[in-house]
């Protein structure tokens, strides 16, 4: 027994696994609660302030949002600007503006979204992506779903699509009726410019940068 | 599987996990196929029962088929490691009738009913529509009954009886298995929260606690079907555990890039996710190191013949050891540094690695065990192939190498054509996926689907005839 290396003893790697076990542990619960920290709604003094969050308050859907190309980070991230109208108003108070964003991200769960898009990257590829679908030029004043949906503004033509888009072929692959009412419309569409705000280091890159011609927009 | 063979209860019990567990697995399959035929056929069963339905059925029965092997597994090998009957077995069986109602209710409702108001009736009581725990609140609860009488059961047995390594590691292993699901059981209105949580469910199942699972289970059939020496088995055991959580555990990261938090997630997810693929080519090296070694052992004292005492299980085993490694290693590595992911996040890259993974890292070694079970309850000494299990295992592997090749390729497209090319855009999607080597990739992982369905009709067939049949020793 004397010469015996430690290298073979199984209480030598137990102990190892043990330690090496807790120590990842750890690092993942500090990691997390400084995670935690940073990916805090922001509140509508933040906004107001122009203090910038990962995750911006509810009421960043009373601000017009792009996606622009940042020199010092190297990528593209969420830029919010001066007011816009969202069905109409820009004074969505927060308990308003939270309202709306809990209907929505109520029904994004209620509709099974994510079985068939991906949300921030996650969830099934059958449709796609909605982390930015908010600045998609399909829906802006170029694109070809206002006049689809008869509607004039993205949001209205986003709330009519989700209540009717088996009406609306847009692909061989269409989306079925979910029975979306008029009101979790609404809130799926505040959810959806809400998501858009939030700071996703980068992705998905060059978003709506690529149409038609060369470096064109 | 009738039995006059099995004396403990628990491995009467385990029969039972595996028999419902198979049938789940025909179910996955089943909807599988449903949600390939929409690729190609985007009408078929439109309206009735849609994509997201299909893919719910598909992946949940994937996911609850493998915590009921799973189960099996361990009352199933907890006789033989401890040496006595498992502590609380009566109530072990009671819960697991609980648990199989609890599933067919959430199925008839995912079935019938798909989706509900937005309100939380709706996360209660019919679908949470969070992909992989999509199962609404009040089964959650009773999984999380279920699953700390399954622990209660483990632990009062592996304190009181024999605690091998083995014992000793799935104790560990299973509480915090347990533990983890309770992180992805409450409601946000915050995506990015929620989605931090979620993968803490997800990934730290599959990428950390499952996998020591596999470890401890591919340790008990070294030792029980080739008679591989303990002391060995449960070093290397230890070694793995420490290699898999001490990567596994922070390669979380890797899904952190994107999905609203900080940047220092790309170089955590990096470096140990990176990582992640090492105690796989340590598993597979362990698997067919100890085959060699007994095989050769024997060979010399002259005996001429094989040393397993499980052909066809010992083959999914094997078969465990490479698919691990290529479908969780290789595939996952693939895509898993930030630089690359940013283009293949979110495309059929991720379901490629899916495939293969769950696939090369859990399916075959399940699979496995009831074979270990067919034996054991037919007490059978030495347990042969037959011409349906190895149709089975050849369509099912072929059938799933295939997929996950398709399934690349039409990645491929997608990261090029619908990210890199075009922009990420609603029309940038549509483009890739209307292209025709997307379109043909998908024809084909069709084709490969029915391929491995038919396998598991193979299988079924051979796990329930193959213990009356003459051909193994007994």
């Amino acid at each position: 027994m004397a010469n015996k290396s430690v290298w073979s003893d199984n209480r030598f790697w137990q102990r190892s696994a043990t330690w090496v076990t807790g120590f990842a542990s750890l690092l993942l619960i500090w990691l997390t609660l400084d995670t935690s920290a940073q990916i805090q709604m922001g509140t509508d003094a933040d906004l107001k302030n122009g203090v910038q969050k990962r995750v911006p308050g509810p009421t960043v859907i009373n601000y017009k949002i792009t996606y622009e190309m940042s020199a010092k980070r190297g990528h593209e991230v969420p830029v919010i600007g001066e007011k816009e109208k969202f069905f109409g108003r820009d004074d969505y108070s927060e308990e308003e503006a939270g309202a709306l964003l809990h209907l929505g991200k109520l029904g994004s769960q209620a509709k099974n979204c994510m079985d068939c898009h991906t949300l921030l990257g996650n969830g099934a590829y059958y449709a796609p992506d909605l982390t930015k679908a908010w600045l998609d030029p399909a829906w802006g004043p170029d694109g070809a779903m206002q006049a689809l949906t008869g509607k004039n503004t993205k949001e209205e033509a986003m709330a009519e699509f989700l209540q009717h888009p088996d009406q609306y072929a847009t692909h061989a692959r269409m989306m079925p009726n979910l029975g979306i009412t008029a009101e979790e419309a609404k809130g799926l569409v505040a959810f959806l410019k809400h998501m858009s705000s939030i700071d996703t280091n980068g992705f998905p890159r060059n978003f709506g940068r690529m149409q038609g011609a060369v470096n064109g927009k | 599987m009738a039995n006059n063979h099995l004396t403990s209860e628990s491995k009467q019990l385990a029969t039972w996990y595996f028999t419902f567990a198979a049938i789940l697995f025909g179910a996955q399959l089943l909807f599988g196929l449903v949600a390939a035929i929409q690729y190609v056929m985007p009408g078929f069963l439109y309206g009735l029962l849609d994509f997201s339905i299909a893919r719910i059925l598909h992946i949940n029965a994937l996911v609850v088929w493998m915590v009921f092997a799973m189960f099996g597994s361990v009352y199933w090998l907890l006789p033989d490691e401890t040496g006595i009957e498992t502590i609380g077995i009566k109530i072990g069986k009671l819960i697991y009738w609980v648990f199989v109602a609890a599933i067919v209710v959430v199925v008839l409702v995912y079935l019938f009913i798909q989706v509900g108001p937005a309100d939380p009736t709706t996360i209660w009581f019919i679908t949470e529509g969070r992909e992989y725990i999509e199962a609404p609140r009040w089964a959650d609860w009773g999984i999380v009954v279920v699953a700390l009488t399954f622990v209660a059961n483990l632990f009062l047995t592996g304190m009181k009886g024999n605690r091998s390594g083995i014992v000793t590691v799935l104790m560990a292993d299973m509480i915090a298995f347990a533990g983890l699901y309770l992180a992805g059981m409450f409601f946000t209105d915050n995506i990015t929260v929620d989605q931090y949580w979620w993968w803490w469910v997800i990934h730290l199942w599959v990428e950390a606690t499952w996998e020591v699972f596999v470890g401890s289970i591919a340790a008990y059939g070294l030792i029980t079907m080739i008679g591989a020496h303990r002391k060995v088995v449960e070093m290397w055991l230890w070694i793995e555990v420490a290699m898999l959580f001490g990567s596994g555990i922070l390669g979380l990261g890797h899904h952190y890039f994107w999905i609203g938090t900080p940047e220092y997630w790309w170089e955590i997810g990096a470096l140990f996710s990176a990582l992640e693929p090492l105690p796989l080519v340590a598993m597979f090296i362990h698997v067919l190191y100890d085959w060699g070694k007994t095989q050769g052992g024997q060979d010399e004292r002259g005996e001429n013949k094989s040393v397993i005492t499980n052909k066809p299980a010992f083959t999914w085993f094997v078969l465990n050891a490479f698919g691990n490694f290529l479908g969780a290693g290789i595939w996952g590595f693939f895509h898993t540094l930030p630089q690359v992911n940013l283009y293949t996040h979110g495309t059929q890259f991720t379901s490629a690695h899916g495939h293969l993974a769950f696939f090369g890292a859990y399916a075959t070694i399940l699979v496995g065990m009831m074979y270990i079970a067919v034996q054991g309850t037919n007490g059978i000494k030495v347990m042969k192939h037959t011409k349906a299990s190895l149709w089975a295992v050849s369509m099912i592997t072929g059938g799933v190498v295939g997929m996950t090749v398709a399934l690349t390729i039409a990645g491929y497209v997608q990261v090029l054509v619908s990210r890199a090319q075009m922009g990420a855009t609603w029309a940038a999607y549509f483009d890739g996926q209307s292209g025709v080597w997307f379109t043909q990739a998908m024809d084909w992982r069709l084709i490969m689907g029915a391929i491995t369905f038919l396998g598991f009709v193979f299988l079924a067939k051979d796990l329930l005839t193959t213990g009356k049949n003459p051909v193994h020793e007994r």
